[in-house]
């Protein structure tokens, strides 16, 4: 909320009751005051529309090991679900184009492209947009005030997101997500999950803080932090269709899974990087500094870097 | 009586309004009034402590990531060079190495934030008992030999009543490790910081800070990752240990 309705009401209340009242400086001393008080938080936003490039200094996707949920705190009902997924779901025909949570924005390793609209006679904004990719719907946030609406409407892929200014950050809040993966590799969230998204714009830089709320899947709110790089080549507001095709599955056929015991990928982060298996499996503990004091000294890892090992991949230029 | 209450409101609001930029005004004659400490100005409280919530890059940072690793770092020919001399195996004499400025705030552990005067913020580190000192106000050239925190300015980022971050410069830090297995950074190295809270769904802040480290000897761009951390409701879990390159 701006000032403009206050603005509006003094335009429009002023000459309607010019002819019966004085509308003189002491009656506009509330008018002023409250025009102020509203006012500031307009001229406290910051700009976020453009094409912010991803730096990919960080790496969040952590999609590289079937089994690699370090890092985020599933519940045991979580890893289980986790454990009896098989990535060769996505050679079935209906699963390929099923994409991804809308918080991949700050998974993925693509840039970002923001805009918004504009209500066109008030110049108020109606909404910002995360541009979509191939596999991830737009991150709409409405800014017009509009409720959320029941918990029995739809969910999509994209879910269903509010946003409001605090200060220079938006603060963004989505619900009416599918059920999807909190990561790449398996581990799930369910269709009550929420997250609350922060943008901060420091000069060229913005960070894009989102947590994640899962009661079904979560031991406890996930964080996640993203950096991106203001640059001027454009980036598309969009991805290449997702165009399914066979791919050794038939419709009808039988889903890829494991059982969750048998997984035969749960061990591959402990031989590959050193990762004790609890820490492999997403064990809440695991995510808080103390965790170290539990873990064998000089955990058997192999000396030299055999795979995902580049140094700098080229920025995004999506 | 009822416009004479209506014009001290149009005082008051004028007066709320105008008075914070006319507070910082100088250089229209007279004596300028000093700007406010930075302490009794800060438009977010950082102080207490808070813990790193390591959700991300776990297998870099609370494991030693194998020789060569260095997925992400954008490191010139010369920084691939120099990592590659590193030697797991060896001694490492010199164990802060990894403690330094550029990469202290992605180390597993907890900092505590506390005013050290109404213009000095401090942040200590418990893994490797680590002090940085946040000086506001201009900034100095850097006195003295290089450290591994260096010399460090700040200054708020204001953004509105009772919102905005803070902002911290750090140079002349000794050189080190950006990551563990040996990734360079100079005695060249510049970070830029950005700090910033957020409320925690469970209660509580959640701090998220943003570090920018330039070096022209090793890295080809700007490395910027995003940190962190849960604030904490007391030091029960402080636990200061020294730096170690056995990790």
């Amino acid at each position: 909320m701006g000032p403009e309705p206050v603005h509006g009401r003094l335009v429009m209340a002023g000459p309607a009751k010019a002819g019966r009242h004085r509308f003189g400086p002491a009656k506009a001393g509330p008018y002023v005051l409250m025009a102020m008080l509203i006012a500031s938080p307009a001229f406290a936003q910051v700009d976020l529309s453009g094409s912010w490039g991803a730096t990919n200094n960080e790496d969040l996707a952590g999609d590289s090991v079937p089994v690699d949920y370090t890092g985020i705190p599933l519940n045991a009902e979580g890893r289980i679900r986790a454990l009896s997924y098989n990535e060769s779901q996505y050679s079935m025909i209906e699963r390929q184009c099923q994409g991804l949570p809308v918080f991949y924005f700050v998974q993925g390793p693509f840039g970002l492209k923001i805009w918004s609209d504009t209500e066109p006679v008030k110049g108020t904004t109606i909404s910002y947009t995360v541009g979509a990719w191939e596999n991830r719907a737009p991150f709409v946030i409405w800014m017009d005030g509009r409720p959320h609406p029941s918990k029995y409407a739809e969910h999509t892929r994209g879910g269903f997101t509010t946003g409001h200014w605090e200060g220079n950050t938006l603060v963004a809040y989505t619900t009416h997500m599918k059920a999807g993966f909190i990561r790449k590799v398996g581990p799930p969230i369910s269709d009550e999950t929420t997250m609350t998204t922060r943008f901060y714009r420091h000069g060229d830089v913005l960070t894009v803080l989102a947590i994640v709320e899962d009661p079904i899947y979560l031991a406890e709110p996930q964080i996640m932090t993203r950096s991106f790089q203001l640059q001027t080549a454009d980036l598309s507001p969009v991805g290449p269709p997702c165009v399914s095709a066979y791919q050794g599955r038939m419709p009808g056929e039988s889903v890829p899974h494991f059982i969750p015991e048998q997984n035969p990928f749960v061990e591959e982060m402990t031989t590959r990087y050193g990762v004790p298996r609890d820490a492999a499996l997403g064990m809440p503990e695991t995510l808080y500094p103390e965790y170290r004091k539990k873990m064998k000294p000089g955990a058997a890892r192999p000396a030299v870097c055999t795979i995902n090992c580049v140094a700098a991949p080229p920025p995004s230029n999506r | 009586m009822r416009r004479g209450r209506a014009m001290i409101t149009v005082c008051v609001a004028l007066a709320w309004w105008v008075a914070p930029a006319a507070a910082h005004a100088q250089g229209r004659g007279g004596a300028a009034a000093p700007p406010p400490a930075a302490r009794a100005s800060a438009p977010i409280d950082l102080t207490g402590y808070w813990v790193a919530f390591i959700s991300e890059e776990w297998r870099y940072r609370m494991v030693m990531p194998p020789k060569g690793d260095y997925r992400g770092i954008p490191l010139t020919p010369e920084g691939t060079r120099v990592a590659n001399t590193w030697d797991p195996a060896a001694v490492e004499p010199e164990p802060c190495k990894a403690y330094g400025a550029p990469a202290i705030m992605r180390i597993p552990g907890r900092v505590h934030i506390v005013w050290q005067d109404d213009n000095t913020l401090r942040l200590d580190a418990d893994a490797g008992t680590q002090t940085r000192v946040f000086r506001f106000g201009p900034a100095a050239a850097p006195a003295g030999p290089a450290t591994w925190q260096g010399s460090s300015t700040a200054r708020w980022e204001r953004a509105g009543r009772g919102a905005g971050s803070l902002t911290v410069v750090t140079t002349n830090a000794r050189p080190g490790y950006l990551r563990r297995n040996g990734v360079p950074y100079s005695e060249n190295a510049t970070v830029t910081e950005y700090f910033d809270v957020a409320p925690h769904p469970a209660g509580g802040q959640v701090l998220i800070v943003t570090t920018v480290v330039e070096d022209p000897r090793y890295l080809q761009r700007p490395y910027i990752v995003s940190s962190h951390f849960k604030k904490e409701g007391d030091g029960s879990k402080w636990d200061p240990s020294p730096c170690t390159a056995a990790w």
